[in-house]
């Protein structure tokens, strides 16, 4: 592929992933959760993007890849805690806090928005509720981690082509 | 279940003289800001390393509040039975970070001696707005603090808050959390920047938020209305 397509097609995918319309609905004990015409990264992901230079050329991907190892060591434990027989929240309610802060500091809105009902469910001590955030929270955590990934793979390509990563043109 | 985060700065000549440890030897740059960074979440240490880095901060980061005594040298009896009779420590500014928006633990943070308040995720302004008024040669003086008037920034705009005077009051000194010291009202400025340092005060059964702390070197006297951020939080 010439280096101008994938330069193009980098722009619209980065485009893409601030401007998802996928729709994800889910029922929670009554409660509706509709992530609708949300993107699965926000205005913050951006900020990390301008803390990325020539001194610092692999900021980003650093960072997200720490907060991968992070939410993968996260989901598993919070897969334990509520797989217990008694369900310790005081276990789960400072891992589900913990991703929310991450996720949000990285731009990760999607994954950041199921952790904030996650935690209400917390606070209600409700297992059901939880089972299902939990989830929630998975299904949003893939997606973005998939659609980072493969960000940052097109943006490889171009630098190994000898191209430069296009700037971003959003109205944020 | 409570979380501690914060970061802290101290002008390099003001570490070196308060004996930090770690500390390379530097030039007397009264620019440079060394800031001590806590905060229990990885991720979030390195986004505000970098963005303190950025903004020509020397930083130091560190994962609890026990390591950030540590690093002061501040985590023995003798050493913290010092710290009520001297000032050393006790006008280096204190900013607290937290992902909670609410206005009543923004002010009682305030009150118990904060300097500023940012709302996570952090931004680059932020820190830049910081740094702008932390490298102000101006001497603290507890003496001509007053309170932030309560009518100021509502909690669900978007708006920065108003630029007006704003002060810590001397007073609030009788509730304080164990970690923090509070400024008392002195006879003089000292000529050192003391440090403060705030662990989350304010943890309720569920409400366990890590409020982050930054402290600072010497703010100016008349700053800027600390209020920040008062976007609507989706949380």
């Amino acid at each position: 592929m010439e280096l101008v397509q994938m330069q193009k097609s980098l722009q619209d995918y980065t485009k893409s992933l601030f401007l998802d319309n996928l729709k994800v609905e889910e029922s929670v004990l009554g409660v509706i959760q509709k992530l609708e015409f949300m993107g699965v990264l926000d205005s913050q992901f951006l900020q990390l993007q301008q803390l990325q230079d020539e001194s610092n050329p692999h900021f980003v991907s650093q960072v997200v890849t720490l907060f991968f190892q992070d939410s993968d060591r996260i989901l598993n434990d919070l897969s334990l805690s509520l797989d217990q027989q008694v369900v310790d929240f005081k276990k789960v309610y400072p891992h589900v806090h913990q991703l929310k802060g991450s996720s949000s500091s990285i731009g990760a809105q999607r994954v950041k928005n199921a952790c904030v009902v996650f935690r209400s469910f917390c606070e209600q001590q409700n297992v059901e509720g939880c089972h299902r955030c939990l989830q929630q929270v998975k299904k949003e955590y893939y997606l973005v981690k998939n659609r980072l990934e493969t960000l940052f793979k097109l943006e490889q390509q171009i630098v190994a082509s000898g191209g430069m990563i296009p700037a971003m043109e959003l109205g944020f | 279940m409570a979380r501690d985060g914060g970061v802290s700065c101290l002008r390099s000549s003001e570490m070196m003289r308060v004996g930090i440890g770690g500390m390379e030897s530097q030039p007397l740059d009264l620019d440079e800001v060394h800031v001590l960074a806590v905060d229990d979440s990885l991720v979030d240490r390195i986004v505000i390393e970098r963005l303190l880095r950025i903004t020509s901060c020397k930083v130091t980061a560190v994962d609890s509040g026990w390591r950030a005594l540590e690093f002061l040298g501040l985590d023995n009896e003798k050493a913290s039975a010092e710290l009520d009779e001297s000032s050393s420590f006790r006008q280096v500014p204190v900013v607290i970070m937290s992902s909670e928006n609410v206005l009543t633990r923004i002010d009682r943070c305030l009150e118990e001696g904060a300097e500023d308040f940012l709302l996570k995720p952090v931004k680059l302004a932020d820190v830049k707005r910081l740094r702008s008024y932390l490298t102000r040669d101006v001497k603290l003086s507890n003496a001509n603090k007053r309170k932030l008037p309560e009518d100021s920034v509502p909690v669900n705009t978007s708006l920065p808050p108003p630029p007006s005077p704003f002060t810590i009051s001397p007073d609030s000194s009788d509730s304080s959390p164990p970690m923090t010291i509070s400024p008392e009202s002195s006879d003089s400025s000292p000529p050192l920047s003391p440090l403060e340092i705030s662990s989350s005060p304010l943890s309720t059964p569920i409400d366990d938020e890590d409020d982050d702390v930054l402290t600072s070197s010497p703010a100016p006297e008349e700053s800027p209305a600390r209020r920040q951020k008062m976007r609507s939080p989706l949380d």
